[in-house]
């Protein structure tokens, strides 16, 4: 079973094994608005927890979307660059990069989605 | 952060806010800047841009005072007539830009930007004869109404006929209303100035007919960059000169030659400005801002920097302005607009990105 962790910056990872699977959550996509470009990285990059790894444009603004782990981005969502209605809180299909992590620990002090929820109620 | 007199039905309308000019302000409304965009663009929107500054300058004297503080001429316009502006500094700068209305030979209206009103009303004070006197008024609000609709809807939902009233003209309705045919989103529409106290019940009544939205801060950013204004602060400053901000059309037949900042601005008319604000057009995969590096096709050599940015609902492609050498500023001219690292090939354009709709004169019949 593939267990899913939320961070403060709200992404979503689902891990298997090693490997994080990233994408961003619901609020976060109704935050960003209307999306109009999504540029990637590229596969193989190396990337450290913190890091932006991507960039979501809306008509109004650029945000950065942060790798909440440390590794090796070692898949691309490519299909989400002509479908940006798929980038959203779907764990099979809205992911945007897999990370193949150095340390799977890292993963373990995030949230989980009780308490991602909770942290959601408390910002409005 | 101060408020408008609509702040409480933007809250109540779900609107994100955020601090612009000082104000606490609408930014977008829950329908999102494309759809607000688009429907001001087909139907008809309204925006409040209270924040603005409204002035009223009168006295014998005004006609030169504000050729003074202006490169444009006041002596020739008719009564009732808007003329877009900008106040020089002493380098030939701009400390604003502007909208000024002749009422009578002796009397003119002012609209000016939030974020500077302070620093205008300080600086026309400093160079402000006795004779002139300057009203701000602090009590009336502004809502623009934008759109092909817009007639319609002014005649519909507060009952004033402007039919008659063309692209550029000011009148003053009921004693209270002050309105102007002029925008800054290229459609047809106005800019109904009045006492703050009517404020929401002109918005409600607007808002209640079915072709009107709300219209926050973001959209009006998107609807003006696609007919290529400039946004002060950002596209103009006070270093830019209005040679270099490709808006040499206000001074008209160019016979104001006395105004502040003179000498820099008649110069660089006689031998040209060393760079000059153009439409940047991105023809590669992405989105470019404000801050973004300009550089020739080789991506070698730097040529300028982007001073607004966006994506254009309408043309759904980004765009963007930016100071160019003047050597390299040639329409047509392929470029590369660095973001993040990546370059983006781009291409200087001629502006407005959209055609405007504005109201076309009216031909009275002999």
């Amino acid at each position: 079973m593939s267990n899913v962790k939320y961070t403060n910056d709200h992404e979503w990872l689902k891990i298997e094994d090693d490997t994080a699977w990233v994408g961003i959550t619901t609020y976060a996509r109704h935050a960003l608005g209307d999306l109009v470009f999504l540029e990637l990285p590229e596969v193989g990059r190396k990337v450290e927890k913190g890091d932006d790894f991507a960039v979501v444009e809306s008509v109004k603004a650029a945000s950065e979307i942060y790798t909440p782990v440390t590794g090796e981005i070692v898949e691309v969502n490519e299909s989400l660059q002509d479908n940006l209605d798929d980038l959203k809180e779907d764990i099979d299909t809205g992911w945007i990069v897999k990370v193949k992590m150095d340390n799977p620990d890292e993963a373990a002090d995030l949230m989980d989605k009780s308490a991602y929820d909770s942290f959601v109620e408390g910002l409005d | 952060m101060k408020k408008t007199p609509l702040h409480d039905a933007h809250v109540q309308s779900n609107a994100k806010m955020a601090e612009f000019a000082g104000y606490d302000m609408p930014i977008q409304y829950p329908d999102g800047v494309m759809t607000e965009h688009n429907w001001t663009r087909n139907n008809a929107g309204i925006f409040d841009v209270s924040h603005m500054g409204q002035l009223t300058l009168s006295g014998e004297s005004v006609v030169e005072f504000l050729e003074k503080i202006t490169p444009s001429t006041f002596s020739t316009l008719k009564d009732n007539v808007a003329k877009y502006t900008v106040l020089t500094n002493e380098e030939g700068g701009m400390v604003d830009d502007l909208i000024v209305t002749r009422l009578s030979d002796t009397k003119f209206f002012a609209v000016v930007n939030g974020a500077c009103k302070d620093k205008d009303i300080a600086w026309m004070k400093q160079h402000m004869p006795s004779s002139v006197t300057l009203t701000h008024h602090e009590d009336r609000a502004l809502i623009a109404l934008q759109g092909p609709k817009a007639e319609k809807v002014l005649r519909e939902a507060l009952e004033i006929d402007a039919g008659d009233l063309n692209y550029m003209r000011f009148m003053e309705f009921g004693g209270r209303c002050w309105v102007s045919r002029l925008g800054y989103t290229g459609e047809d529409g106005f800019e109904i100035s009045m006492p703050e106290e009517d404020a929401n019940t002109a918005w409600e009544r607007l808002l209640a007919h079915d072709d009107v939205k709300t219209i926050g801060l973001a959209a009006r950013d998107s609807l003006r960059l696609e007919m290529g204004y400039p946004l002060y602060g950002h596209d103009i400053d006070a270093t830019t000169s209005p040679v270099e901000a490709d808006s040499t059309w206000i001074m008209g037949k160019k016979d104001n030659k006395t105004f502040i900042g003179a000498q820099r601005v008649l110069d660089e008319l006689e031998n040209g400005a060393s760079r000059k604000r153009v439409g940047i057009k991105i023809t590669g995969k992405g989105v470019a801002r404000e801050g973004a590096e300009v550089f020739d096709e080789t991506g070698e050599n730097q040529i300028g920097v982007l001073t607004s940015g966006g994506f254009s609902p309408t043309l759904q492609q980004a765009i963007g302005q930016a100071y160019i050498n003047a050597d390299n500023a040639k329409t047509g001219t392929t470029v590369i607009v660095r973001v993040r690292g990546r370059d983006i090939e781009a291409e200087i354009t001629n502006m407005p990105f959209v055609q405007a709709k504005t109201k076309k004169a009216v031909k009275k019949a002999a």
